[in-house]
């Protein structure tokens, strides 16, 4: 049986569906709005607001 | 064989990696150091982890973890002495000032006045930058004393200590773009061109890559910029001077390459898990002698 990994996004509400299987601690954008999102559990599927970019980040 | 990947936010570029190390058939443990609680006195599971592989988006995350990790034994990619020379750009100056290495001439100074003097005495347009920062942000370009005085005021009032820090670099006149070559195990692997209409050419800031071809000269100069700050993985970003040549202006020690691969057309992840697996595999080999 296949289930179909969907949860809404929290700014627009429009459905989102990753394209594979989520990690923990992934970055999705929002078809929708384009908002990023993280996800911040797998099961279940979980997504909320990525945190905004802070002083320390970058490659 | 154990190797960890130390990460927070999980980009693209974490996600190309697993792939490339799944397709390799070795197994990586992610840990999100955001969960993470060490005890120096007592490295527990970490003592079984042949390699730790550095993916933290955060500066501090990598540093506090790569320093606990080192002390425990275990081998990281890159080490802390790499991450702490190319996260701070004045030292990364000062190595490549080591080693000999052509880069953009350099001031530094304390405090206003001689910030003033710094910035005068490279001559406009100067360009000025956090000593610690990515991304392309609060990198500014200054064309005369007016603005220089109101940066330096704009820093001594609202910035951070950090921000006291004068870091002036001669402008180069670069053809719309900088260059950025991928260095895996001290081998250039590959090399891109990064464009825009903007002087600031970060991917982060909406450059886009181009394909640039890896000349001999290009190779040299990026693999000792990478021996001078002991990377086993990096980017080199570097200035096309119309008077001097090739600049090396500053090193990534966590690499984003997403907008790279198709452009230069190598496979970047698997070079760098493949680089990793043989680090990790002699590293074993070490343990359980
Ligand atoms: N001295 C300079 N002359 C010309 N362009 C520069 C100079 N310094 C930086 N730049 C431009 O700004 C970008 C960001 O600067 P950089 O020093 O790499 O800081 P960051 O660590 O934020 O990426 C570079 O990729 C380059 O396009
Ligand atoms: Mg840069
Ligand atoms: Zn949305």
């Amino acid at each position: 049986m296949s289930i179909t990994i969907e949860a809404n996004c929290p700014e627009c509400d429009a459905p989102v569906q990753p394209a594979r299987r989520p990690l923990a601690g992934e970055i999705l954008r929002c078809t929708q709005c384009s908002v990023e999102l993280e996800v911040t559990s797998t099961e279940p599927f979980r997504l909320e607001l990525a945190p905004e970019v802070e002083e320390d980040w970058g490659e | 064989m154990q190797i960890a990947m130390l990460h927070t936010r999980l980009r693209t570029e974490e996600r190309l990696l697993l792939d490339a190390f799944e397709s390799l058939g070795v197994n990586v443990k992610l840990v999100d150091l955001r969960t993470v609680v060490f005890d120096p006195s007592d490295p527990g599971a970490w003592a079984r982890v042949d390699l730790a592989l550095d993916r933290c988006v955060s500066l501090t995350a990598s540093t506090t973890a790569v320093q606990v990790l080192e002390h425990f034994g275990v081998r990281c990619v890159n080490s802390s002495r790499t991450i702490e020379v190319c996260s701070d750009k004045l030292s990364t100056t000062l190595a490549l000032a080591r080693a000999q290495l052509p880069m953009p001439a350099v001031r530094v100074a304390t405090g206003r006045e001689a910030g003033l003097e710094a910035i005068e005495s490279i001559g406009y347009p100067v360009v000025l930058k956090p000593t610690v920062g990515s991304w392309g942000r609060l990198v500014a370009r200054v064309n005369d004393r007016d603005a220089a005085e109101a940066i330096l005021e704009h820093r001594d009032t609202l910035g951070s200590v950090r921000q006291k820090i004068i870091y002036a670099q001669e402008h180069v006149d670069k053809p719309g773009r900088d260059l950025r070559v991928f260095v895996v195990g001290g081998i250039a692997v590959a090399a891109i061109g990064r464009r825009s209409e903007h002087w600031v050419t970060n991917t982060a800031r909406g450059a886009t890559a181009e394909s640039v071809d890896l000349t001999s000269d290009l190779r040299a100069l990026s693999q000792q910029a990478a021996q001078s700050v002991g990377a086993d993985l990096c980017a080199v970003d570097l200035l096309e001077c119309p008077r001097r040549g090739l600049l090396i202006n500053e090193l990534n020690h966590s690499m984003e390459f997403r907008n790279s691969i198709d452009t230069t057309g190598i496979d970047i992840p698997r070079l760098v898990a493949e680089h990793v697996v043989s680090l990790a595999g002699a590293t074993h080999q070490g343990v359980s002698a």
